[in-house]
């Protein structure tokens, strides 16, 4: 044990722990925006994919790394108003809606690569981004090269969350959407468009989680395959959950995530290797489920997640 | 009497829903600190028409003025911005967001921040104003149903609303909560403020409102310009279109307890917990529970009817020790049931009515046979009854959540009484029925309990339970605050009682 322990306090391992946590951040910053309105969103692991793909292939088209990541944002969104529209606008089933999403995403992800790539022996790969080191604050020991020495969509998650956090618990719009996920009767009679603020939260989660898929093509692969995503969307749905819907909370759980998964890394790489290496691929998800066997029970979600509004209805 | 031009006026209102008219040129106009009350019966479409004017449905006919213009109202918002506020019977607040949260929802603030300074001010003013205290941070679900109801109501106010709209306010309040809400509405209507009134408890109308509106079928029925000289029977007589003469309760020779509590407490996270609960109850006599709701009245309906276990006590039905609370055992030693809520603990609304009917016996020989159902039987069993209790609908078959309120409570009540429980509990009996139904429901209680079964009635109405009861238990915070005889009881006595100011043995 002492090896693990020893590369738990190396400079590699805690940057290794935010670049990790960052795709999970802006995924689960952009999931828990769409349940606090009401609205769950399980086609979050189709439009990382999505995401991933268009803002690399917009990246190798063009040559630059910005307009790729504004290509997967608004790829992110426009997935979110397709979710809206279906589970908000018509009221439809969010679970069913949410895997149609997931497939539909998934399905045209591969479409549309094979279709501008072809079918190449070595997959084509792009610049990605570069770290960004901070000027004084990454001359600091330890903490100074592992957190301030990133790349910039780094930094942006690491605003996105108090920025998040404030949005919603300080401002009127973020009031709105607490209000439509709790009691969209309330809110409507107090004269908030439901389906209107809905509406926005989903929009607003999927450029989140288009942001996730940016990060994961971009940023930290370079390149774009089948298996960018892996799981991370899942991922991020749990940990809205055991973050508690509440913005801290679920970056947290994703700094935790995180952690589990780059010591299992370090662990495959270290001198355990008589250990199955699957073995360690398993941790951060038997993580996951032990932490929300442990935390769902005194988690409470949003009262009105899954209940669509119609006005007319008694 | 206010004279000045209406705050408020519809003209020839309708709203179909479907094929049924739930309102037909409906006039009413308010005046500025004038208290309207808007009387009728269940689906009489007071509800529908408070919605039209709140902006919920759209009318298919009419128009609506406010201070004499028309005015479009299609949403809540065009209703808040024309002055006029509701308070829905079911609140519509968010329980886990702060009082002050709930009163800003849908202001926008200065700068895109919530103004959250404005907002103590303005609480504060209304508050003084009207005697309507409440405190800013606490989250509403740490609120009584009283405070919440207060809390709407300052909502109302904090959006300027000139009207306001009470959807039958003091269903959920105890009696000395209705006095403190009647004080906040003369004060608003002193100040020049318009009130609609909804409710279909006669004195509370008299004793409140400057004039009434009587609905029937959608209609106007009637119009009281003097509620205070006006007699109850009369407005009853509007309401309903024919007299209604209340059931006679003779005497009872009560015989041996056929359900008796002793020392119950039940522990547990659904509502109030029972608290060392002794009571009994005898053959040919009702005993009413009367308290406010959320007292533990279903901690105590749950543990009799063996859905939970008690943790501590004993209770025998007819005789016999209960041991392991599970509902088959209450129901082989004799209890029937009647819950609170028919719709879903009381049958499955999405199944025929004849296989509701019969589900809590449907392990019996009498409709089942080595595993398999007896479909015939079952038909049968739910046909007799259908004609027994005169139960409006199309057939055994029919989809039981396709019912009205009044004959789903008469199926209920068939399925119980067709196997002659010694003991009988129910809870909110009539409560959403109109009278005819509710009368045709106490006259089969008193049967029961002339052939000698036991019922107990818990109930917030205390003029049912009065009426219908031997004697009266009041619970209290999961206690029995005391019981008195029904010759002894009085609604001002129960409510006090209700409240934990008085406790009589």
């Amino acid at each position: 044990m002492s090896v693990v322990l020893e590369q738990i306090f190396q400079v590699g391992f805690l940057a290794a722990i935010i670049r990790i946590a960052t795709p999970l951040a802006f995924a689960t910053l952009g999931e828990m925006f769409s349940e606090r309105a009401g609205v769950l969103n399980l086609g979050i692991e189709g439009i990382m994919l999505l995401s991933a793909m268009t803002g690399f292939t917009a990246t190798s088209l063009s040559g630059s790394l910005w307009l790729g990541v504004l290509v997967a944002v608004l790829t992110g969104a426009l997935m979110g108003a397709l979710h809206a529209l279906f589970t908000v606008a018509l009221g439809l089933s969010q679970h069913v809606c949410g895997i149609g999403v997931t497939l539909f995403c998934s399905g045209l992800a591969y479409f549309l690569y094979r279709l501008i790539f072809g079918q190449q022996s070595v997959p084509p790969n792009i610049k990605g981004f570069e770290t960004l080191p901070i000027p004084i604050l990454s001359d600091i020991p330890v903490l100074g090269p592992a957190v301030f020495n990133q790349f910039s969509l780094v930094y942006m998650a690491m605003l996105a969350i108090p920025l998040a956090a404030f949005v919603l618990y300080r401002t009127p719009w973020g009031l709105s959407v607490r209000m439509v996920g709790e009691n969209p009767r309330a809110a409507d009679s107090a004269g908030v468009g439901v389906i209107a603020t809905r509406f926005q939260a989903v929009v607003l989660g999927g450029a989140l989680m288009g942001l996730a898929g940016a990060f994961l093509s971009m940023a930290q692969f370079n390149a774009f395959t089948f298996g960018v995503v892996s799981g991370r969307g899942w991922v991020a749905i749990a940990l809205v959950v055991f973050g508690r819907w509440d913005p801290w909370r679920s970056a947290g759980a994703a700094l935790l995530f995180a952690f589990v998964d780059a010591l299992q890394l370090r662990m495959q790489a270290s001198g355990l290797g008589h250990i199955p290496y699957e073995a360690f691929l398993m941790l951060p998800f038997v993580f996951t489920i032990v932490a929300m066997a442990v935390m769902s029970r005194s988690a409470v979600a949003p009262s009105a997640l899954l209940k669509p509004f119609r006005r007319e209805e008694r | 009497m206010p004279l000045s031009a209406p705050l408020i006026e519809m003209r020839g209102i309708s709203k179909s829903f479907g094929a049924v008219k739930a309102n037909e040129a409906v006039d009413l106009s308010v005046a500025p600190g004038e208290i309207l009350g808007l009387l009728g019966e269940n689906g009489a479409g007071k509800t529908t028409l408070m919605n039209v004017l709140f902006g919920a449905y759209a009318p298919d006919a009419g128009e609506i003025l406010v201070q004499g213009k028309p005015v479009t109202i299609n949403s809540s918002a065009d209703a808040l911005a024309a002055g006029i506020g509701m308070v829905h019977q079911h609140f519509h607040l968010a329980p886990r967001l702060s009082v002050l949260e709930n009163l800003l929802i849908g202001i926008s603030g200065r700068s895109g921040r919530i103004d959250r300074a404005g907002g103590l001010a303005r609480l504060g003013e209304i508050g003084r104003q009207h005697g309507l205290t409440l405190d800013p941070d606490l989250p509403v679900s740490a609120l009584s149903v009283g405070e919440q109801q207060r809390l709407e109501i300052v909502k109302a106010l904090f959006r300027g609303a000139r009207l306001l709209i009470l959807d039958e306010p003091t269903a959920v309040l105890a009696p000395t909560e209705v006095d403190g809400l009647f004080a906040a509405l003369r004060s608003m209507s002193a100040q020049g403020l318009g009130i609609i009134f909804i409710s279909h408890k006669l004195n509370e109308v008299r004793a409140l409102t400057h004039r009434c509106v009587v609905l029937r079928h959608g209609r106007v029925a009637g119009r009281v310009d003097a509620p205070a000289s006006t007699t109850s029977s009369e407005m009853a007589r509007l309401m309903c279109g024919h007299e209604i003469v209340p059931p006679a309760r003779g005497p009872s020779t009560p015989g041996a307890a056929v359900l008796t509590l002793e020392g119950i407490s039940t522990s547990g996270h659904a509502g109030t917990p029972l608290r060392d609960v002794s009571l009994f109850v005898r053959a040919g006599e009702i005993l009413g529970i009367a308290g406010v709701s959320g007292n533990g009245q279903r901690a105590l309906a749950d543990v009799i009817s063996g859905v939970r276990a008690a943790d501590a006590g004993q209770m025998t039905i007819a005789g016999k020790m209960v041991s392991r609370f599970s509902p088959r055992e209450v129901q082989a030693l004799g209890l029937g049931r009647i819950p609170e809520d028919r719709m879903t603990t009381g049958l499955v609304t999405n199944l025929p009515l004849a296989d509701s009917m019969v589900l809590p016996r449907i392990g019996t020989g009498a409709f089942s046979r080595n595993g398999l159902l007896k479909p015939d039987a079952i038909r049968a069993f739910a046909e007799a009854q259908i004609k027994a209790y005169d139960i409006r609908c199309p057939g055994p078959m029919t989809r039981a959540g396709a019912l009205s309120g009044g004959n789903l409570q008469k199926a209920l009540l068939a399925r119980e009484l067709a196997f002659d429980p010694k003991v009988l509990i129910v809870s909110q009996p009539t409560r959403g029925l109109d009278i005819g139904a509710a009368r045709f429901i106490h006259e089969k209680f008193l049967d029961m309990r002339t052939k000698g079964c036991g019922i107990i009635v818990i109930g917030e109405d205390l003029e049912e339970l009065l009426m219908l009861s031997d004697r009266i238990a009041v619970m209290y915070e999961g206690r029995i605050a005391g019981t008195l005889a029904s010759a002894d009881a009085t609604v001002a006595r129960l409510g006090l009682m209700m409240t934990g100011a008085e406790g009589t043995a």
